[in-house]
Formats: C-alpha cells, structure tokens, sequence
C-alpha cells in the first residue's frame, strides 16, 4: 500500500483539515461579522467539495481491501460515504443557520465554521474507522470541537453551563469507552475491528464481554441512548440553538455509524452477546423519550427528548443485526437529519417583536393565525416525527420495523411500536398549542431568507413527496449496508 | 374508457383543491370545494355506471411500482365501489353543511377535501401498505377539524380519537409486516387467497381487530367515539359516522374474514358477546342522553354491533345484510346530524330539553326528521329495515341468542328514537326561542331530500346496491366455507309426504317444458 494511494482515499479529510487550518489562519484576521460570513460560505463550500469527493465511493458502493488506507487503519467504503454525506449536508445546514443567529447577539466568530469543519473531520474519522484506535481519535476529534461548541456563547450562563456539563459527561464517556477498548485488546490480542471478530469467533470471554459493555456503554453515551442520555436535554437547552441543531443531526449519525460498525463488525461474531444490551437500550430509550417530553415546556428540550425516543427507534434496526436493519437504520438516520434540521431551523424562526428568539412552548400558542406557514411547516415535522403515514417519518420507522419483523423480534416490534403512540401524545401537544389555543402573538418575528429556505426544502423533503425517494434511497443505503456484512 | 385511471384521477381531484383552497380566500374556497366534491361524485357516477356487474372481481385496475417496498396499486370490487359511493355521496353535503363555519375556511375546506382522497384511498388501495398509510393519514385532517373547528370540550375530544386510534393501528402495522414477509407480496386480492398457518392467524387477527374494533368502535373501545361526535362540526360528525366507522366494517369484510377464517370462526363468539353488550348498554345509554349528537352517537355504536354480528355470521344474509346497514347507518346517521346541524345552527345548543314542539314551526323539518328518525328504527320501506333484518336473519342461522339480543336492539332504538323526536317535536313549544326558528332554507332542504331520497330508494329496492356487491360476497362466502362454525339450530329433516312424490315428475316435466 504506498503513501499516494492512502493519501487518496483520505482526501475528504485531508481537504477538510487543510481547509480548516488555512481558515483558522485567516480568521485571525477576520474583523467583522462579513468576514466571518465569508469563512462560513468558504466552509460550508469545503464540505460540498468533501461531499463530491465521497459520492463515487457510494456510488461503486466500494468496500474491500482496496479501501483500506494506511495499513488497514482507515476505510474509505460506500458505508463512511453514505454517513459522510449525511454529516456534511447536517453540518452544512448548522453553519448555514449560525451567522443570522450570532450576529443579532454580537457573538459571531469565524472560529465557529472552522470548529464545526475540524469535528466534521473527526466524525468522518469515525465512521471510517477499521480499529479501535482510530475510533478513538476521531471520537476525540470530534467530541472536543463540539465541548467548545457547546460554550460558543461565552457571555450566556446557560451555555457555558452547557459546555462544562458536556464535557464533564463526555470526558467520563469517553474513559468508559476506553476502558472497554483497554479490555477488549487485552482479552483478544487486537484492536483491528477484523482481527477482534476473528479471534471472539470461538467465544466471548468474561473479560471481553466487559470490554464490550464499556465500549457499547461509552457509545451509548454519544448517541445519548438510555441510561446515557441525561446530558441531552441540558445540553441541547443551553448551547447556542444552531450549535443544538448540530449536535442533534451529525454527531448522531457518526456516532451511530460507529455504533453499528463496532456492533457489525468488530463484534459481529457475538451477536447474542450484544442484542439484548442494544434490545434494553432501545425499548428504554422509546419510553424515557417519549415520557420524559411530555412535561417539557421548552421547545429545545422537549427536541431533545425527541432525539432520544428517536435513538430508540434507530437502535431497533440494529438489535435486527441484519443488513435490512443496517439500511433501514441508514433511511432512518437520513430522514431523522431532515426532521431534526427542520425541527431546529423552525426553533430558530420564532422571533418576538423585537427578534428575541422564542424557545416557550407556551409562547407559540395560537402561531398558526400568524405565522400560517412556519406553523404548517412545525406541524408537518411533529406529526413526521410521531411517525403518522403519510409523512415521510413514517417510512423511517417502516423500515426499521421490517427489519426487525424479518429477523424475528416480532415482540420487539409490537412493543416499540405501542410505545411510539406515547410519544405521539407530544407531539400532537405542539400541534395542538399552535392550532387549537388562543393567539399568544408572540412569536411574531420575520425570519432570515436562509433559514426559510432550509425548513422549505427539509418540509419538501419530509412530505408525501418523499416517497418517491424511497427507491434510491433504499437502493443507496442497501449497498453502504452490505459492506458491514462482507466478512 | 378501459385505460383511464379514474380512481387515481378520483383521488387527485380534491387533492389538487384543497392545495388551491388554502391559498384563495373563505368564498372562493367554498366554491372550489363544492365544485372539486361535485366532480369527484360525478366520476364516481361514472365508476358505478362503467362497473361490470358479474364480471372480473376486481375492475378499475391501476397498478404502478412507484416505490421501493409497495406499490401504487387501486382496483375496486362491488363492496369497495359502494362505500366508495357513500364517501362521494356524503362529501358535497358535507360541504354545504359546512356554512356555519366562519373562521379558517380555506383550511377548513382543506381539510375536508383530504379527507376525501384518503377515505377513498382506503377503499380503492390494492396494496396493504398503501391502505394502511391511507387508513392512518385520516387521523391528521381529522384530528384538526376537531380540534380548531369543534366545540368547548374540543381538545380532550381530539386528542382522545387521535390516540385510541392510532394505538389500535400501529399492532396492526406489525401484523401487517410479518404477513407480508410470510406471504411475500403486499398484493391484497393476492393475500385474501393465501392460507396462513391457523395458530398464525390468531395473532393477526387480534393485530387487526385492535385496529378494526377501535374505528367500529365496538365496546369497550368505543368511548371516543361520543367525544369525537359531540365536539366535532356538523360536517365532521357527518363524515365521523357516514364514512370513518365504515374503515371498520370495511376492514373486517376485507382483511379479517377472507384472509384468516380459521381465526375468525375461533374469535366469533367473542365478537358477539362485545357485540350483544354493545346493542343492550349502549342503546340504554342512549336512552338517557340530554345532549342530541351524543344520543345519534350512542346509537351508532349500537347500530355497528349489528354490522359486526352480521359479518361474524358468515353467511351470505349476514354479509349482504351489514353491507347495506353499513351503506343505510352512513345516510341515515349522516342525515341524522345534518338535523341536528340545522337547529345547532339557530339555536347554538343541543340540549334536547332547550327544544320541543318543532313540527309546528317547523313543519319540512319535522317530517325529514321523522323520516330520519324511522329509517333509524328500521322501519319497513327504509333502508334501516332492509340491513337490520337480512344481518339478524344471518345471524339467527347460527344462534338464535345473539339473534335475540341482537334483535332488542331494534325495540330499544325504537325507544330512545321515538323520545327523542317526542322531545324536540312534538308536544308543547315551551321555549320561545325554539318556537320562533325558521323552517329549512333551500339549501338545508337539498341537503336532506337527496338523503332521504336515497334511504327511500335503498329501502324501496335494495337490489340495486346489493347487485355488483353480490358476486364478491358470494365468493367471500365461499371463501369462508371451510370455517363455517355449526348452527345451534338442530334442524331435523321430517319425513317427505306421499304427495310430495307426485309433485317431483311434474315439477321436472314443467322445467323440461320450457
């Protein structure tokens, strides 16, 4: 394997982390809110170059020796391309959203695109990873850009709140992870994600069994699934609500991608060891989400809440551990990030009088006699959310479910899906608080033309019209699927 | 004619206008409903008078891969076309019952004209997974026509017909997925003949019964259905009782009888003893009401025990005769709201006791009420008497208890229809306000004389309904031969008579002479 070919199947990374650093550079310069507009559309043109460079890979729908970089440390297959494209198109978005937002507070700063560029750089690491270590790194990567995200709004107690409670949290998730990885290289002589499943193809050893715990344990931890879930809501309040928007989307997709390569691949000998851990986090997590929203009042927890019964949904596709589970779990995430785009660029719309933003679910009440279309626009998200035919959400939780029913967790299935009616009851509250309540007439604000345009475009993408989607989209996420599945 | 899509083009018509109703103002969106609703009745016209009665099963036939794990695929048989029927019948007078609504009439209209595309989505989808997208998308119009345009009690109502509905559908999704991973199509006709294993169908026919009997609704389930019905627009009670309740029957007809019969004989009796409590305990409830849609509301479920028992009788008298209790129970309950809409409408309460004596000022109304009100009842000549008495025959054949409480049913539903009409029409006008109510306009005059028109024509000459519906219940029959549970009836052949002998050669000597 000679350095150029490696260099080659990096280059997504490779230009993000020039791109990042030569914007850093620049923003030391930067003096104004313009130049740091310009450093965000020079970012958010980064990740469309990134984005151009990974579809060949999905479209060959790549995998096998010839993606290997770097001695088998790294993969450029059709599987990271799939998730690369989703982390760049969520990432785009939040950088799309963020000038508008900082700019009415005077807390722009053009470290905020090249913060988001290098954790994009460190999730595509994840989901490219073929061994333990490199996973690491990227988790790193990415976890320690987003504890400075999280605290971007210096001057607001809330925010560094946020940060501190993120890191904090995040720090011990991240030495569970590593303790398991610890244990996991102990008990199996490896940390190559092939050379783990060869060697736990006789039997899991106690001690390896603990390494997988901890390792699905500080995994659970990323993608916030239950009982690794209480930072969520806290964080997703108090961070800056565009930095919200992309926590709730990429982070989620890396670090489920992960999820599913460590659980598919480098475990993926031991299914019956992890099934019932994933089983128990999904279930949980469907019933805390959807409990744990039923009292919120706050528009941005009450999406955290969301994002965790989400996770449940998702974590069913991959208790299946069958490639039908892996692609549908991949539709899902795909139709998750526009819904949790949708759901925060909608949040960040509601402005008073004087452009306040409005986060109160009270003080939406009555929105739809003012603002008819946002209000159209956040009812279609929360009932694609609650997952009612014939939005697009529906067809995320179809395929996951099929999956499950195909692989036989048929009481899985029923009691997942009898949960998801919980957290139907939530969702119709924001509907009913828009529809059916008096006018509060205070989210009475214009909004940015970007953050229209967004929500018009994840509203196109989650309405009845997305079901002619659903041939390609299968199609795409089949073939990422299969390449966990070739041995 | 062959090659025209017109069920696609039926659901694409008020489609496309309630689109156009939520960008033109309250007028203008009236008119384009009116219109979109008149054309999707004329095309149904047309869909009944192009149906081959006694040809292929399945007519209309539309069929398009569009997706990745179902397809775009319509067709009717004779029992889909008849509801299907009902569904544009009822849409247009619903439309023009709707002129008390005065705020959010674009969206208002909207609203309606989808639920018109999804109600015949529902009975025109070929495909499972296409029906159950239309099935479940219903509860969003619905939920926001209860909601924004309902009464006081409006929200608890609609979150109530939101969640008990959509809990009863979703187990019903998973039987759907594990049917089609066994069977390998999503193909309805396809399905309806495929044999799943018995012990199998016990399960899915609990999965779809959950669904089926919350949207009947049959008792115990049936408690968000009075909610619903009180809290909701005139319109929407119209299409709540004419139309939503038949997803139900329609269900039970289409899915749970041909495709597990096995499971349906075994579950039978548990359907008659839900359906005998139903008929007692809720016409009694109804017996008591003070509140005139509640009482309507009470009486339909008493009335979708009878279309239940009926199905569960599997004979041919029980299915034909819930299909026109179903076709009958849509007009007449309809027409029954629209009654009380016009005197809401003037008097803005539907306290029984706030009314009385209204034959005197208003004599077109009472006599549309009565009729209306006799329908109900199952008087001879109206369309209730011809469902109500061919569904008790076919029940009487397999046991005559359940035909026997079945059969209260109409005695109780005399009750409590007489006193109501007694209440609200006859005897003294103790209220002045009451008194002083004008009759029926013209239009709420149309609105009732074309219903009535139809109840008289069902009940008159039941034949033409029961015609292209005849052959698809026939085969359904056939269908369930095989799990026909034993009459309790222990007939005994007597012994033939002498003279009988001397009829046989003659009546073949006659049958060779013609």
């Amino acid at each position: 394997m000679d350095w150029l070919q490696s260099l080659r199947l990096v280059a997504p990374e490779l230009l993000l982390s020039i791109a990042g650093l030569i914007l850093l550079l620049a923003s030391a310069w930067a003096r104004c809110d313009r130049d740091a507009r310009v450093i965000t559309w020079l970012s958010v043109a980064t990740l469309a170059g990134c984005a151009v460079l990974v579809v060949p890979t999905l479209w060959s729908g790549a995998h096998g020796p010839e993606t290997l970089a770097f001695s088998g440390l790294y993969s450029a297959n059709a599987f990271a391309a799939f998730a690369k494209l989703l982390i760049y198109a969520a990432a785009g978005a939040s950088l799309l959203v963020a000038p508008a937002f900082f700019e009415r507070l005077g807390a722009y700063r053009p470290e905020y695109p090249v913060l988001v560029l290098f954790a994009v750089m460190g999730m595509g690491i994840m989901v490219s990873a073929t061994n333990l270590l490199t996973l690491y790194i990227g988790l790193e990567l990415n976890s320690l850009a987003a504890y400075v995200l999280a605290a971007f709004l210096r001057s607001d107690d809330r925010s560094a709140e946020a940060g501190l409670k993120y890191f904090v949290l995040g720090s011990l998730a991240s030495g569970i992870l590593l303790f398991g990885i610890s244990l996991t290289y102990g008990f199996t002589g490896t940390i190559d994600f092939a050379g783990i499943a060869t060697a736990l193809q006789g039997g899991l050893s106690t001690g390896a069994t603990f390494g997988l715990v901890f390792v699905l344990a500080g995994l659970a931890f990323k993608i916030s699934a239950v009982p690794f879930h209480m930072w969520t809501p806290d964080v997703y309040e108090g961070a800056p609500t565009p930095v919200t928007t992309f926590f709730a989307s990429a982070p989620k997709v890396a670090a489920l991608g992960l999820t599913m390569i460590v659980s598919l691949q480098a475990f993926g000998t031991q299914v019956s060891a992890w099934q019932p851990i994933v089983i128990f986090a999904a279930l949980a997590s469907i019933v805390v989400g959807a409990l744990g929203a039923i009292g919120q009042t706050n528009l941005k927890r009450l999406l955290a809440y969301s994002s965790i019964n989400n996770v449940g949904f998702l974590l069913i596709g991959l208790a299946a551990a069958t490639p039908q589970g892996a692609a549908g779990m991949l539709v899902y995430l795909t139709i998750y990030v526009a819904m949790t785009i949708g759901g925060f660029v909608a949040v960040l719309m509601l402005k008073d009088a004087d452009g306040n933003p409005v986060e109160e679910l009270a003080d939406i009440a009555g929105l739809s006699s003012h603002r008819k279309v946002l209000a159209a626009c956040i009812a279609m998200i929360m009932f694609s959310l609650a997952g009612i035919p014939p939005l697009f959400g529906f067809w995320g939780k179809f395929v996951v479910f099929q999956a499950a029913v195909q692989a036989g967790l048929i009481p899985l299935a029923a009691i997942g899906i009898a949960a998801s009616v919980i957290g139907a009851f939530y969702y119709l509250k924001v509907v009913k608080v828009m529809y059916f309540d008096e006018p509060a007439n205070k989210a009475v604000g214009q909004s940015d033309w970007i953050h229209q345009a967004l929500l018009a475009l994840c509203a196109l993408f989650i309405s009845p019209a997305g079901y002619l989607l659903t041939k390609c989209l299968g199609a795409l996420a089949a073939t990422a699927a299969a390449v966990l599945f070739h041995a | 004619m062959a090659d025209f899509p017109i069920l696609s083009v039926m659901l694409l018509v008020p489609l496309v206008a309630a689109v156009a109703c939520l960008l033109v103002e309250a007028k203008a969106a009236r008119t384009i409903a009116l219109i979109a609703t008149l054309i999707d009745f004329v095309l149904g016209a047309l869909l009944w008078a192009n149906y081959d009665i006694g040809g292929a099963q399945w007519q209309f036939v539309e069929k398009v891969p569009l997706f990745a794990g179902f397809s775009w695929a319509l067709g009717i048989d004779g029992i889909a076309l008849m509801l299907i029927m009902l569904s544009v019948f009822l849409m247009p007078i619903c439309i023009l019952a709707s002129h008390s609504i005065d705020k959010r009439v674009g969206e208002y209209m909207a609203a309606f004209l989808l639920m018109e595309t999804l109600m015949i989505g529902v009975f025109a989808a070929q495909d499972l997974f296409l029906f159950y997208i239309m099935f479940e998308a219903g509860l969003i119009p619905m939920y926001l026509i209860i909601g924004i345009w309902g009464g006081a009690d409006r929200i608890y109502a609609s979150y109530k017909f939101f969640l008990y509905t959509l809990l009863g559908s979703v187990l019903m999704m998973i039987a759907m997925l594990w049917m089609v991973n066994e069977a390998g199509t999503t193909d309805i006709p396809t399905l309806m003949a495929y044999d799943f294993p018995v012990e199998a169908q016990k399960l899915l026919w609990l999965a779809f019964f959950a669904s089926f009997a919350v949207k009947m609704p049959m008792w115990p389930v049936h408690t968000w259905l009075p909610d619903a019905h009180v809290q909701a627009p005139t319109a929407g009670s119209v299409i709540l009782a004419g139309v939503l309740l038949k997803m139900g029957g329609y269900g039970f007809i289409r899915f749970s009888l041909p495709m597990f019969p096995e499971a349906s004989a075994h579950f039978a009796w548990l359907v008659f003893w839900l359906s005998m409590i139903a008929v007692v305990v809720t016409s009694l409830i109804a017996l008591v009401q003070h509140d005139m849609k509640k009482l309507i509301a009470y009486s339909s479920v008493a009335h979708m025990a009878i279309v239940t028992v009926g199905l569960f009788a599997f004979n041919v008298q029980g299915l034909e005769g819930t299909m026109i209790v179903m076709l009958s129970h849509g007009l007449v309950a309809g027409a029954l709201f629209l009654c009380v809409g016009v005197i809401y409408d003037r008097l803005h309460t539907r306290e029984i006791s706030r009314y009385g004596g209204l034959s005197i000022n208003m004599p077109k109304y009472a006599i549309f009420f009565m009729l209306f009100t006799m329908a109900s009842v199952g008087l001879p000549g109206t369309s209730g008497f011809v469902g109500e008495f061919l569904a008790l025959v076919g029940i009487y054949q397999v046991s005559s208890l359940v035909a026997l409480v079945c059969g209260t049913g109409i005695i109780l539903g005399a009750g409590y229809m007489l006193y109501l009409y007694r209440r609200i029409c006859f005897g003294e006008q103790k209220n002045a306000d009451a008194a002083a109510m004008p009759d029926l306009n013209r239009r709420e005059f149309w609105m009732l004389g074309v219903i009535g028109a139809v109840v008289l024509w069902m009940g008159v000459y039941p034949e033409s309904f029961l015609a292209p519906m005849r052959a698809d219940i026939a085969a359904l029959d056939a269908r369930l031969a095989r799990a026909r549970p034993a009459g309790d009836a222990q007939l005994i052949a007597g012994q033939p008579q002498a003279a009988a002998q001397s009829h046989e050669p003659a009546a073949a000597h006659a049958e060779g002479a013609h």
